[in-house]
């Protein structure tokens, strides 16, 4: 459930809104769940027209790293790749 | 042109990568029984095809985290009576307009009967459907997980702020961890009358549920059931580089919380939202979940303070008692001890078109995804 | 008309007029409006015989005629309108039998207090788009619905074409081993449409790909004259036209995610709401079944036309008494294309 996508801030609205992009769309959101901790550029977790979080760029590359990493790390003893 | 985010996280090499992990890592010896909680999950494996990539050991069990599956058809005719003999105009997000409730009825035929139904994307376009018609009531028919609940929280709090007299909150909020645990508990109750319990090794669990409530209610399952969870984001690599964790746990006989979704979810979750939502709503002492039946302190109800806007206060309803359907096998599907296909009336009477449980009623649901991605896996070879 | 247009004492008011029940009354007011607003505009021999039938020679092949009525919310939206969208969806149906669309008929159900400004607009735009096309508009009708009881303006139009000798195109002609092949990128029209809805609105340049696609089909019926099916894409999306073909001419259809075009603010929008580009409608693709000896030939023509740029061969035909209509996923597996249920409505979860 909870579909929620990242989507780039591109523009402060005032009142609590923001405007966010996602592959060239642009949707009028409410920051009401965000505080003021993010600010034009920074990514946010959309869901029903509200950011529900900062999406921590460091961490995205990180975790992306860990997927490639993965296949070099086989398990000791384990069994061998299926090809 | 990728999207950002988006696409790096459906990557074909890396999935390669992962499932050559998956299948290096995974002992050939035992099997691996996952549930993966959420309806997104269950979305993006079916949508991506994640199970052509897994070996065979490796099984996944789609759990009932779908809000508009386990939404009792008792509370849905509450939303057609609303529509249909209150006369208001009733908003809610589109997920919910087909699903059939009592004799079949739908938000969408009480339409084309003349009701005002309206389709919503967010909580604040019904509260700007009450500021544009001061002369009709609106009411939000809410439905979802921690995800969505905290939106609705804001409506109502701006709906007292200014003062509306024709906004009120139909509340359907559902609360995650305590359908885990009555999961459990339903399982541990099959055990007790000699049946299959649950077939479950270690959980995926919630990505934007944990964006909310952070990662720490779910150290409790895992220390008490022995049971690992790792919170996975909805993207397919996530979904399997979180089965790739999962299994390492149980291969190293670990029960641990871990977070693969950390972009997204810290352990503490979304603070301020969830002081909104503690604002808001108050624990029920019970709800019925389709699929599960009554679960103990499984859903939110509105504060007596916001009690002004509480659709339940302010309009009288009938709350008709629909079993679950006995032919159905949604509990022992939710509990991963039968497969959609071992249930006599799944893709027979039970459709997407024509749902009979809770499993069938939504995309997310593990039969109508099934019955959508995934017959063809029993049916027909694959054209190369 | 010269003549016809002194008979009226005043023009119509284009500017703040409105549509009275009057306008399809059958009196004097109703042929003010025929004359100033749809005479004038789609003027052609046909219609300047002023009988309440056009006559026109019959000519060699086989004649073709489909009919479609246009109900769309909003009326003018990004690339496009109703009025466009009633000439193009009606040539493409009669392309889509590879035949040459000559004329088409236009019937017209107008609410009593529709701005007379817009409904211009609208003629306008379907005088240009039948022009664009080589159509000629030879019949009409007109009626007016009270206050409420319609939704701005329906149009039907009906659409007459001739089809060569020698080509014979069907739903029931696709073979196991055929290639499939997609004119260019989905979702671009519902997902235009979609940018302007009251609730949903959010912005983007994206435009409708309304457009007539008979030059594409005549150009492909000319480099391969054995193609077996045609058919646009429109309600339902890419994902209806397969189910469709794969149950009428009674084989399985394998489609590759990797190789379907999908321009990214399409991709956007589906992300963002929760729907499935295959279900999203279009209103200027076409896809073609061929057999695989000629797809290169037939792809390399569709690329050559302005309208097929992005062409693509997709998919392939199987022998699958299932039926099913399966997608190899860029992700590596593999899924069901069903019918959709319903409506595809945005979604939450």
């Amino acid at each position: 459930m909870c579909l929620a996508i990242p989507a780039r801030i591109v523009a402060m609205s005032g009142e609590g809104m923001a405007q966010v992009e996602v592959g060239g769309i642009v949707k009028e959101v409410s920051l009401a769940l965000v505080d003021d901790e993010v600010t034009i550029g920074d990514y946010v977790i959309v869901h029903v027209g509200f950011a529900l979080s900062r999406l921590d760029p460091e961490e995205a590359e990180e975790t992306l790293q860990l997927f490639a990493e993965a296949g070099a790390l086989p398990a000791a003893g384990g069994p061998e790749p299926l090809q | 042109m990728t999207v950002r985010y988006i696409d790096e996280f459906r990557d074909r090499k890396l999935a390669e990568t992962l499932s050559r992990a998956i299948h290096a890592e995974a002992d050939s010896g035992r099997s691996y029984r996952l549930m993966e909680f959420c309806g997104g999950h269950t979305h993006a494996i079916f949508r991506y095809g994640i199970l052509d990539l897994l070996p065979a050991n490796v099984t996944m069990v789609h759990g009932p985290g779908c809000p508009v599956c386990v939404l009792p058809i008792g509370r849905l005719d509450q939303a057609i009576q609303l529509a249909r003999d209150h006369g208001v105009m009733l908003c809610t997000y589109g997920d919910l307009l087909r699903v059939p409730g009592v004799e079949r009825a739908t938000l969408l035929k009480a339409r084309a009967g003349g009701a005002d139904v309206r389709m919503v994307y967010s909580s604040l376009d019904a509260l700007a459907l009450a500021r544009a018609h001061p002369d009709r009531q609106v009411v939000f028919f809410a439905i979802g997980f921690e995800t969505t609940t905290p939106a609705t929280a804001v409506a109502l709090l701006q709906a007292k702020a200014e003062r509306f007299r024709n906004f009120t909150v139909h509340c359907n909020h559902v609360l995650t961890p305590a359908a885990i645990s009555g999961l459990l508990a339903s399982a541990r109750e099959a055990e007790t009358r000699g049946e299959p319990g649950l077939a479950v090794d270690g959980f995926v669990g919630p990505a934007h549920v944990s964006a909310v409530i952070g990662s720490r209610p779910f150290e409790r399952f895992a220390a008490e059931h022995a049971t690992p969870v790792v919170i996975a984001g909805f993207e397919p690599l996530d979904v399997m580089q979180a089965i790739l964790m999962l299994v390492r746990q149980l291969n190293d006989g670990r029960a641990e919380v871990e977070n693969e979704y950390t972009r997204v979810v810290c352990r503490d979750g979304n603070r301020k939202a969830q002081a909104l939502m503690d604002q808001v709503f108050q624990l029920r002492p019970s709800f019925d979940w389709r699929g599960l039946g009554a679960l103990p302190a499984s859903a939110l109800g509105i504060r007596d303070d916001f009690a002004d806007f509480d659709a339940e206060k302010r309009f009288t309803l009938s709350a008709p008692d629909v079993a679950d359907s006995k032919a159905c096998a949604c509990a022992s599907i939710l509990r991963g001890v039968k497969k959609p296909t071992d249930c006599r009336i799944f893709a027979t009477a039970c459709t997407p078109d024509t749902p009979i449980g809770a499993c069938m009623v939504s995309s997310e649901g593990a039969c109508a995804a099934y019955y959508t991605y995934g017959r063809y896996r029993d049916a027909a070879p694959v054209a190369g | 008309m010269d003549l016809g247009r002194k008979a009226f004492p005043r023009a119509l008011d284009l500017k703040s007029g409105r549509i009275e029940l009057g306008h399809g009354a059958g009196g004097r007011t109703m042929t003010q409006l025929i004359e100033e607003l749809f005479e004038s505009r789609f003027a052609n021999p046909f219609l300047a015989q002023r009988h309440d039938a056009a006559s026109f020679p019959v000519t060699d092949g086989r004649m073709v005629v489909s009919t479609d009525g246009f109900v769309i919310s909003p009326l003018f939206f990004p690339g496009g309108d109703i009025g466009s969208l009633a000439v193009h969806g009606t040539v493409n149906d009669v392309a889509m039998a590879g035949a040459r669309p000559l004329y088409l008929t236009c019937g017209m159900i107008l609410e009593e207090g529709f701005p007379l400004a817009d409904l211009a607009r609208i003629c306008a735009s379907m005088a240009d788009a039948a022009a664009a096309a080589g159509v000629c508009i030879v019949a009409g009708d007109t009626k007016v619905v009270e206050r409420g009881k319609g939704d701005g303006v329906f149009i039907t139009t009906t659409g007459i074409g001739i089809v060569p000798d020698g080509v014979a195109i069907a739903a029931d002609r696709a073979r196991p081993g055929d290639a499939v092949l997609l004119s260019g990128t989905l979702g671009d029209h519902g997902v235009a449409v979609l940018s302007r809805r009251e609730g949903l609105s959010f912005a983007t340049d994206l435009v409708s790909d309304s457009a007539p696609l008979h030059t594409l089909v005549a150009d492909m019926v000319a480099a391969v004259p054995d193609i077996h099916v045609l058919r646009d894409a429109t309600r339902g999306g890419f994902a209806a036209v397969l189910n469709e073909i794969a149950r009428e001419s009674g084989v399985g259809i394998t489609v590759r995610e990797d190789a379907i075009p999908v321009a990214a603010a399409v991709r956007g929008a589906c992300e963002l709401l929760g729907l499935d580009p295959l279900y999203v409608a279009n209103e200027g693709k076409l896809v073609a079944f061929c057999p695989a000896s000629d797809a290169e030939r037939l792809l390399a023509v569709m690329q050559a036309h302005p309208l097929g740029r992005e062409s693509a061969i997709v998919g392939t035909c199987t022998d699958d008494p299932h039926r099913f209509v399966q997608m190899q996923t860029s992700f590596g597996g593999n899924r069901i294309i069903d019918w959709i249920a319903g409506e595809q409505l945005p979604r939450i979860c």
